[in-house]
């Protein structure tokens, strides 16, 4: 088209170039830089000098190449083809790259973001005459086996419909409704929208927290559980576990839709998601767990800047499947990549750098990420959550960064992962004294309502149970546990019980990896029954020495391999043991 | 076609600044010429219409704003690629210096590489026996995987390096074509002459092709070494078909080479001086390690780096550590001990162990038993910390178990000779005999089924 702007590279810095004079490109626009049309982005203009951040690598750009502006901003599109499947940080497909390109990523590759000559079954659900506006759905498209893909109209629309194409199979470009809009005009509708990945999709209104996230996981659910539209945070050192934990929540997590963003990680852990969720079965619908999955591979090789837009991208396609009605929820591993790709082009760019080198907007662009998340009304009333859950990468291990003090302060559930626990292979290493949640209060009268009135209770002797542990482990360092009353070497014992036999969760172990609700809260049952039990005996003068001989202790912590999740009748035999046991050691020892 | 540039703007440590430059590209190569006489290769790092900022790879001595003919090359920096490269030695850009003569092929290589697909990688599954208890056991390796020594000046990394090599080499799939790559970045003279003494010793020189930049080399130079070692390694791994173990040492010289170039052009430094780009870089280093769909060979990446100061936070090994899939951790206390390999237990991990182990690779009960090691050993921890402050005698029966355990698990599991090769068998039977040392209830880490098939002493 003749009206878009173009311009001369002036200077080329790694993946930032400039332009010389003024250009009337717009702030955020996509632009195609030299002369294999690599993607941009403006970033920022200025009268006499024009910046761009590069999606690919620059290596081989000369000043004097054209670009190219598009009077777009960086867009993603939005319709059926958008699940099980896998894209770079800007949304072109993986697959289709390696297809054009081979086993390596070179620069340039032109693909569309989805599939525009697959038909889709496509049901329409509006008539001639109907009112429409922005989120009326128009279509239902099986995108996949468990997901129901909801054909909306764009968000600026609003008018009536003046013909509709009959039921059948249709491609993502084909006109499907034509709406006259207010003024009169004709506007084609096709499944496909596009969405600019800085701009929230809107949304009619924004709902408390109410429900809860189950992701089968006891330290979550139980001790620090997170709310559908939530936001949450995993700060860890290397090798405690961030990813393992994104991957055990993505697996079996109770949410419609799991958008999954490496963001500036590992090329072979994607292979994996990719590899073991096309094998997995989701345990609710029994379908592979890559229809439900959507995953974003900017690994730490790929260029920089398309790292910085990864998190926007997920971000978007998420809320356009909220917008549908669906629980989504974003993993996002990891923020602190994303935050670094901010430093890095920020130096480029020779801004004044604030805390460790990181821009000062850090804060406000952490902020902005994490308030996208939420349980919303849609547009078209419809009930929808985006929940975001942000793997955090201290330098150091040490949680006292830019990185994860500013998102602290944004998230309102904060799982800390500790070194020392994942050193004695303790995982989840999910420290139980650092980790916190706001969503408690708020979930109370839900887990009261579906799980048991005493759920929380129950939680909270567990935890205060803990924090005894813990100072008292403050005393066993100094002088050895020998000399402790017994009471409190029951404290411990039953602190032991807690974190092996409960906080403790294996991933690889088919009844362990994913624990119902129900099983939750009949474990802390027998644990605190055992708790009530052995103070009783303890009361009565029985040395801990004679309670830890009967080997109830090791039984009550294998609860978790030994009852299978098929058959949870076999928790309320536990009591029954408990109790024979209390009767044998009052025989013996009376 | 190439025009000849006389004189230069301005010299700064290893960079230039050429001014009147047309058709110059970002990442392209130049040739210099000076006095007529010396080339040296550069490489332009930021161009500004028709000026050029330029990294001196052999370094700028004898240059001056007079003297230098400088020839732009039309590319990106390119390594001459052949299966003959084995058994010969280069330069830290690649050119041959043990006087064989040069490379004759016509296939180039781009040395910067591009990023490898996640699609069209393959999740690398089989392991890699080096015969050494505390890595076989504990911290697997697995071919296609980049697993870092990290260790300390004066810790013995160089011959660990070296001692894997020889018996991964020796190993079990002698059928399959093996081969070396070795990148020094700014290590001594003898340690050079270490691994090359180690490699004929052990019968692999043919096999070996090493890439040195010595520490008295230019420092530019080391940006480029480990690029040109993994373009080779890729060459051979997936057009060759070979499996390729890469030997990086010393990434601590990288990166501080990439901070001496940074802080010359004036960057804005980020943690301790080191540019923003840190990760990225070593990233684009690392991240050359995998499985391509398709090629039967594989590019397995052992860097080695001294941890300034033996600080596992400092910013390099700690980027290195977010990157790479697991470390291997070298402690002083240990070597203090005459233990070796010192490797540090707690710390050390391999990211991609648990799909490589177990029934069908290694054994059943090979990750059960791995975890419980690991949980016990950092009860020895506890209890050692107690025995410093109420004394040995003070303590419980269990803790003084404990301390027997951590005595006996370092002393026969990590310690081993340095040419001691044990099979997979011998390391897993050993960790049961250990843990028999410890009263059955203290193994909750494993399976019921699976201490009564391996933890009675007889288990025949």
């Amino acid at each position: 088209m003749s009206n878009r702007v173009t311009g001369k590279i002036y200077g080329i810095n790694g993946p930032v170039i400039y332009l010389k004079g003024k250009h009337d490109f717009k702030m955020s626009e996509m632009v195609y830089v030299g002369n294999e049309k690599l993607v941009g982005e403006v970033i920022s203009l200025d009268k006499d000098r024009t910046t761009i951040q590069v999606y690919e690598e620059t290596s081989g750009l000369k000043p004097g190449e054209r670009v190219e502006g598009t009077d777009s901003a960086v867009s993603v599109t939005l319709a059926p083809g958008i699940l099980d499947n896998i894209f770079d940080g800007i949304e072109r497909p993986l697959e289709r790259i390696a297809e054009k390109g081979g086993a390596f990523i070179s620069r340039g590759v032109s693909v569309d973001s989805l599939d525009t000559v697959r038909l889709w079954d496509t049901h329409i659900t509006v008539e001639e005459g109907d009112l429409v506006h922005g989120g009326t759905v128009i279509a239902e498209v099986p995108e996949t086996r468990a997901i129901v893909h909801k054909c909306m109209v764009p968000p600026d629309v609003e008018g009536r419909i003046v013909s509709v194409v009959p039921d059948g199979k249709y491609t993502i470009q084909d006109v499907l409704v034509k709406v006259e809009l207010m003024d009169g005009n004709i506007r084609e509708l096709t499944m496909t929208q596009k969405w600019p990945i800085r701009v929230p999709r809107p949304v009619s209104k924004r709902f408390p927290a109410s429900v809860p996230l189950v992701t089968g996981q006891r330290i979550l659910d139980t001790m620090f559980p997170i709310a559908k539209g939530g936001t949450a945070a995993i700060p860890g050192g290397f090798g405690t576990g961030k990813t393992m934990t994104q991957h055990q929540i993505a697996k079996w997590s109770d949410a419609d839709i799991i958008i999954y963003i490496g963001c500036g990680e590992r090329g072979n852990e994607m292979t994996q998601v990719l590899e073991e969720f096309s094998e997995l079965v989701d345990p609710k619908s029994g379908n592979p767990l890559m229809d439900r999955t959507t995953l974003i591979a900017n690994t730490s090789n790929m260029p920089v800047a398309a790292r910085e837009a990864s998190i926007y991208t997920g971000l978007t396609l998420a809320e356009y499947y909220r917008d549908m009605g669906y629980d989504v929820a974003i993993m996002a591993d990891s923020t602190s990549r994303w935050a670094e790709a901010l430093r890095e082009l920020s130096g480029r760019l020779e801004e004044m750098p604030a805390e460790e080198g990181f821009p000062a907007y850090l804060a406000s662009r952490l902020s902005a990420f994490y308030e996208r998340a939420g349980m919303m009304q849609t547009l078209n009333g419809m009930t929808g959550s985006v929940s975001i859950i942000g793997a955090v990468s201290p330098q150091g291990g040490d949680f006292s960064e830019p990185v994860t003090q500013n998102t602290k302060r944004f998230v309102r559930c904060f799982w800390g992962l500790d070194k020392s626990l994942a050193y004695a292979r303790h995982f989840p290493a999910i420290h139980w004294m650092t980790s916190y949640s706001e969503y408690l209060n708020d979930l109370s009268g839900w887990y009261s309502d579906h799980v048991s009135p005493k759920f929380l209770d129950y939680r909270n002797r567990m935890m205060t149970l803990l924090n005894q542990e813990n100072s008292l482990m403050e005393i066993v360092k100094l002088i050895g546990g020998d000399v402790l009353p017994d009471d409190q070497k029951l404290i411990l014992e039953i602190a032991r019980v807690i974190r092996l036999g409960f906080l403790q969760q294996n991933a690889f172990h088919k009844d362990d990896t994913c624990v119902s609700l129900e099983k939750q809260f009949k474990m802390m049952d027998v644990i605190l029954y055992l708790y009530k039990t052995c103070r009783k005996l303890v009361a009565m003068g029985m040395p801990m020495s004679v309670l830890k001989a009967e080997g109830i202790f090791e039984k009550v912590i294998a609860i978790k391999y030994d009852v299978p999740n098929d058959n949870l009748q076999l928790l309320d035999m536990y009591k029954v043991e408990i109790d024979e046991f209390y009767h044998r050691v009052m025989e013996k020892n009376a | 076609m190439a025009i000849e540039y006389l004189g230069l703007s301005n010299i700064n440590g290893p960079l230039v600044v050429l001014e009147g430059v047309q058709d110059a590209f970002f990442d392209e190569i130049v040739e210099f010429v000076v006095d007529g006489r010396t080339r040296k290769l550069g490489r332009i790092v930021e161009v500004d219409e028709d000026k050029a900022l330029i990294q001196v790879f052999e370094g700028t001595e004898n240059m001056s704003l007079g003297n230098t003919h400088t020839k732009l090359t039309g590319h990106p920096m390119e390594v001459k690629v052949s299966a003959d490269m084995l058994g010969r030695t280069f330069n830290g850009i690649g050119q041959p210096i043990d006087g064989l003569g040069p490379i004759r092929s016509n296939d180039k290589r781009d040395v910067n590489g591009l990023p490898l697909n996640p699609v069209r990688r393959e999740y690398p599954r089989n392991y890699i026996r080096t015969g050494i208890s505390a890595i076989d056991g504990l911290t697997t390796l697995i071919r296609g995987q980049k697993l870092p020594i990290f260790s300390g000046n004066g810790l013995p990394h160089d011959q660990l390096a070296a001692q894997i090599v020889k018996q991964a080499s020796l190993g079990d799939n002698s059928d399959e074509e093996f081969a070396i790559v070795f990148g020094a970045m700014g290590v001594k003279h003898d340690v050079a002459e270490f691994f090359r003494k180690t490699f004929e010793e052990s019968g692999v020189s043919d096999h070996v092709c090493m890439f040195l930049n010595l520490a008295n080399d230019p420092v530019v130079e080391r940006l480029i070494t480990p690029k040109v070692a993994l373009t080779v390694a890729e060459y051979l791994a997936f057009e060759c078909n070979m499996h390729i173990l890469v030997i990086l040492t010393d990434m601590t010289s990288f990166a501080e080479a990439m901070r001496e170039v940074s802080s010359s052009r004036g960057e804005i430094p980020s943690r301790k001086g080191y540019p923003g780009y840190l990760y990225s870089e070593l990233a684009t280093i690392y991240e050359r390690a995998g499985i391509v769909e398709g090629a039967n060979g594989s590019v397995t990446q052992l860097p080695i780096l001294t941890m300034p100061n033996d600080d596992i936070t400092h910013p390099i090994p700690d980027l290195t550590g977010y990157i790479t899939e697991g470390q291997i951790v070298l402690e002083r206390n240990l070597h203090g001990q005459s233990i070796y390999p010192p490797i540090s237990i707690l710390p050390s991990l391999s990211r991609l162990m648990k799909d490589g182990i177990g029934k069908g690779y290694t054994r059943e009960d090979h990750q059960a038993l791995a975890n419980q090691l690991f949980s016990s050993y950092a009860k020895v921890g506890e209890a050692r910390n107690l025995a410093s402050v109420i004394g040995e005698d003070e303590l419980s029966k269990i803790d003084k178990q404990y301390l027997k355990f951590g005595e006996e698990f370092e002393k026969r599991y990590i310690g081993q000779g340095p040419a001691e090769n044990r099979t997979i068998q011998e390391t897993l039977d050993l960790g049961w005999e250990l843990l028999r040392l410890l009263p059955r209830e203290e193994l909750d880490r494993i399976d019921t089924k699976l201490i009564e098939q391996y933890y009675p002493r007889e288990a025949d």
